[in-house]
C-alpha cells in the first residue's frame, strides 16, 4: 500500500474497533450457549449471579465436576435427538441432490436460450422465490391428507426440492452463463447433440458452481422449519421441529438443558461448514449481485 | 437452442414447480373460499317417568360423512376474508365511526388479530431493512480498512449469525435476553430495574426482535458490500484524492455511487427475506405482543382443530401484500428486458 493511501492511524483505531465490537456481537452467544451447554439449568439461567455460569457453581453442587454432559445425554439419547439427526440426514441428501439435477439441466437450458419463454420462466421463478412458503403449507395439507401423502419423508422432501427451486435456477443460470457459449457451441460443430455438448464438455468445468448452489440448498433443507414441522408425523421430525417439540414440553419439565444441547448440536456442522466452504459461500452469496 | 431442447431440460424442474408451487396456489385460494362444515345437530327427546326433555347432541356419524363426501366444506364466498379474523370490514367501520382521533383508531385497528400481525410485519420490514444495509456498509467499510491478516477470521465469524438456522439463533438470543441470563441480567442493571423483563413487555419485545432481524440480516449485506468494494476504480479514487477531497468525501462521491446498484439487490433480498419474519417470533415466544402474517397461518394451521380456510385467507392476502412489494422490481425488469430486444 502506498504512502498516501494509508489510512491515518485514528481512523484505523475507530475501524478496528467497530470491527471487534461487531465481532463480539456475531460470535460471542454461540460461545456463551456451547460453554453454558455443559453446565446445569440453574447455572445457564442463573438467578442469583450472572458469573455462575462461567465457573458452574451449581453444576459442582449437583454433578461434582464443572462440565456435565447430562443435557447432550438427555437430547440425543433419552429424548431420541439421535433419530432427528438420522431424518435430517436423510432429507438433506435427497434435497440437495434431487434439486441439484432439476437445477443443472434447466439452469444451463436457461442460460443458453435467447427465446422470450425463458425470460417469463425465470421471471414467475422470481415470483415464486418471494412466497413465504408457509402460504403454500396451507395449500398442501388438504391433499396431502386425502391422498394420504402427509408425513412421510419422501413427501417432504420433495416438498423442499421444488419450493428450493427457484433460488436454485436464479443462481445456476447465472454461475452457467459465465462458462463461455463457444465452449459447448464447438463441441456441437463437432457433431455432439446438445446433450452430449452438455455431459461431456459443460459438465466437467461447472462443478465450483454446482458446489456452491449444494450448499445453499442444503442450507434451505437443513435450516427448513415451516414445512418440516407442519409436514412430517412426530415420529419423522427432524432436529429444528424437534428442538421446536422440546421448547413445547420440556419448559415445564425444567429440561430446558435438552434444548439447549440440541441447539449447539445442530449449530456444530454449519460451524463446520462454513469453516471448510467459506470461499464458496462468500462467492454465492455474491453470484447474483455482481451483475447488478 | 431449439424449442424441444430446451424443453426437455426444463421439464423436471418446471413439473416440480408447478405440482408443488403453482398448483398448491390454486388449493389455497379454492379453501379460502369455503369454510368448515358446522357440525350436524339432533335433538333427541328423552322420555322417562318425570316426563320428556329435549337434548340436543352432535350427530358424529352425520358429520364424518358430510366431512367425507365434500371435504372441502361448503362454499363461503368471500366471508372468511370479511370475518373478524381476517379483513374485519365491519368492526373496522365501527371501528372508524365511533373512534375518536387516528390514535384511537389505530389502538382499535391493533386489536384485531390481522391488523395487528400486518401492522408489526410492516413495522419490521421497514426499520430492519435500512438498519441492516447501514451496518453491513460499515462493517464492509471498516474491514476494507484493517489488516488483509484480519479479514478471514472477521468473514468467518461474520457468516455465523446469517448462516445459522434462525430458529436456533434467535433461541440463544432469547436465551441470553431471558431476565436470568447474563444479557438480562445486564439491561436490569442498566436500568437499574431488578424486575425489568424483556417477556412481559410490547417495546422491549418489539425492539428484541427487530435487533435480531439486524444481527441476523447484516452479514449479507456486509459480504455483498465487501465484494463490491474490491472492484472500486483505484484510479477514481485516487483522481479524488488529488482534487483534495477528504476521506468521508471520497467514500460518499466515489464508493457509495459504484455500490448504489448492489443496494437495490439487497435492498429486494431483505424485503423479501423480512417481509415472511417467522422463526424468531416462536423462538422469542413473543406472539402476546407481536404477531406476522407468517406466524397467523402458522398459528392457524397448527394445534388440533387445524384452520385450514382460516390460514388459506392469510396467506392469499400474504401473497397479494408480497406482489404489491416486488411490483416495482417486477415492472422493471419487464422493461429492461423490453429495451434490450
Amino acid at each position: 500500500m502506498s504512502v498516501a493511501t494509508r489510512r491515518p492511524l485514528n481512523v484505523r483505531f475507530l475501524a478496528t474497533s467497530f470491527l471487534v465490537l461487531w465481532l463480539i456481537m456475531a460470535a460471542f452467544p454461540f460461545l456463551w450457549t456451547l460453554w453454558g451447554s455443559f453446565k446445569v439449568e440453574g447455572d445457564f439461567f442463573s438467578k442469583a449471579d450472572w458469573a455462575n455460569s462461567l465457573f458452574g457453581t451449581l453444576t459442582r453442587v449437583e454433578t461434582g465436576g464443572a462440565f456435565t454432559g447430562d443435557g447432550y445425554y438427555g437430547a440425543w439419547i433419552q429424548e431420541e435427538f439421535w433419530r432427528a439427526a438420522l431424518n435430517t440426514v436423510i432429507v438433506c441428501f435427497f434435497v440437495v441432490t434431487i434439486s441439484l439435477t432439476c437445477g443443472t439441466l434447466a439452469g444451463y437450458a436457461l442460460s443458453r436460450s435467447t427465446y422470450r419463454y425463458a425470460f417469463w420462466l425465470l421471471l414467475f421463478a422470481l415470483i415464486f422465490r418471494a412466497m413465504p412458503p408457509i402460504t403454500l403449507v396451507s395449500g398442501y395439507l388438504l391433499p396431502f391428507f386425502e391422498w394420504n401423502l402427509w408425513g412421510h419423508l419422501s413427501t417432504t422432501i420433495i416438498v423442499l426440492v421444488a419450493i428450493n427451486q427457484p433460488f436454485t435456477l436464479w443462481m445456476l443460470h447465472s454461475f452457467f452463463k459465465n462458462i463461455p457459449k463457444d465452449l459447448d457451441e464447438s463441441a456441437m460443430v463437432d457433431g455432439c447433440t446438445r446433450f452430449q455438448a452438455f455431459r461431456h464438455v459443460i459438465i466437467p468445468v461447472m462443478w465450483p458452481g454446482v458446489i456452491t448452489t449444494g450448499l445453499f440448498s442444503f442450507l434451505l433443507a437443513f435450516n427448513d422449519f415451516a414445512t418440516t414441522t407442519m409436514l412430517l408425523s412426530k415420529e419423522n421430525h427432524t432436529m429444528i421441529p424437534k428442538i421446536f417439540s422440546f421448547l413445547g414440553t420440556t419448559q415445564t419439565k425444567g429440561n430446558v438443558m435438552f434444548a439447549v444441547a440440541a441447539v449447539v448440536s445442530v449449530t456444530a456442522p454449519l460451524f463446520v461448514m462454513i469453516l471448510f466452504f467459506q470461499r464458496q459461500i462468500v462467492s454465492g452469496l455474491t453470484a447474483g449481485a455482481v451483475k447488478g | 437452442m431449439k424449442h424441444k431442447t430446451f424443453f426437455w431440460f426444463v421439464f423436471p424442474s418446471v413439473l416440480l414447480m408447478i405440482l408443488f408451487i403453482a398448483l398448491p396456489l390454486v388449493s389455497v385460494v379454492t379453501q379460502s373460499l369455503y369454510s368448515k362444515h358446522e357440525q350436524v345437530i339432533v335433538e333427541v327427546e328423552n322420555c322417562g317417568p318425570f316426563g320428556c326433555t329435549k337434548a340436543t347432541t352432535v350427530d358424529q356419524e352425520a358429520t364424518a360423512a358430510l366431512e367425507e363426501a365434500e371435504p372441502l366444506g361448503k362454499w363461503a364466498g368471500l366471508d372468511i376474508y370479511k370475518d373478524r379474523n381476517h379483513l374485519a370490514i365491519s368492526e373496522v367501520g365501527q371501528a372508524w365511526i365511533n373512534s375518536d382521533g387516528l390514535p384511537d383508531f389505530g389502538r382499535t385497528l391493533m386489536n384485531l388479530p390481522f391488523y395487528k400481525a400486518l401492522g408489526f410485519t410492516i413495522t419490521y420490514t421497514a426499520i430492519v431493512t435500512p438498519l441492516t444495509i447501514i451496518l453491513g456498509f460499515f462493517i464492509a467499510i471498516a474491514v476494507n480498512s484493517v489488516a488483509r491478516a484480519m479479514r478471514g477470521p472477521t468473514i468467518f465469524f461474520s457468516l455465523l449469525p446469517m448462516i445459522v438456522t434462525p430458529l436456533v439463533g434467535s433461541l440463544i438470543i432469547f436465551w441470553m435476553v431471558d431476565a436470568r441470563g447474563i444479557l438480562g441480567t445486564g439491561l436490569q442493571w442498566l436500568a437499574s430495574d431488578p424486575s425489568l423483563s424483556v417477556k412481559a413487555s410490547t417495546p422491549l419485545m418489539w425492539a428484541m426482535l427487530m435487533f435480531y432481524g439486524v444481527w441476523h440480516s447484516a452479514p449479507f449485506a456486509f459480504i455483498v458490500y465487501y465484494a463490491g468494494l474490491q472492484t472500486v476504480n483505484q484510479d477514481t479514487l485516487e483522481a479524488a484524492m488529488i482534487d483534495g477531497a477528504s476521506r468521508w468525501e471520497r467514500i460518499r462521491y466515489v464508493v457509495v455511487p459504484h455500490l448504489a446498484p448492489l443496494t437495490t439487490f439487497i435492498a429486494l433480498i431483505q424485503l423479501m427475506d423480512n417481509f415472511r419474519v417467522f422463526e424468531p417470533i416462536i423462538s422469542f415466544s413473543a406472539a402476546a405482543h407481536a404477531t406476522s402474517l407468517s406466524y397467523a397461518i402458522f398459528n392457524d394451521l397448527g394445534g388440533e382443530t387445524r384452520l385450514l380456510s382460516s390460514a388459506a385467507a392469510t396467506s392469499v392476502l400474504t401473497i397479494i401484500f408480497v406482489a404489491m412489494l416486488l411490483s416495482p422490481v417486477l415492472v422493471r425488469t419487464w422493461r429492461d428486458f423490453g429495451t434490450q430486444k
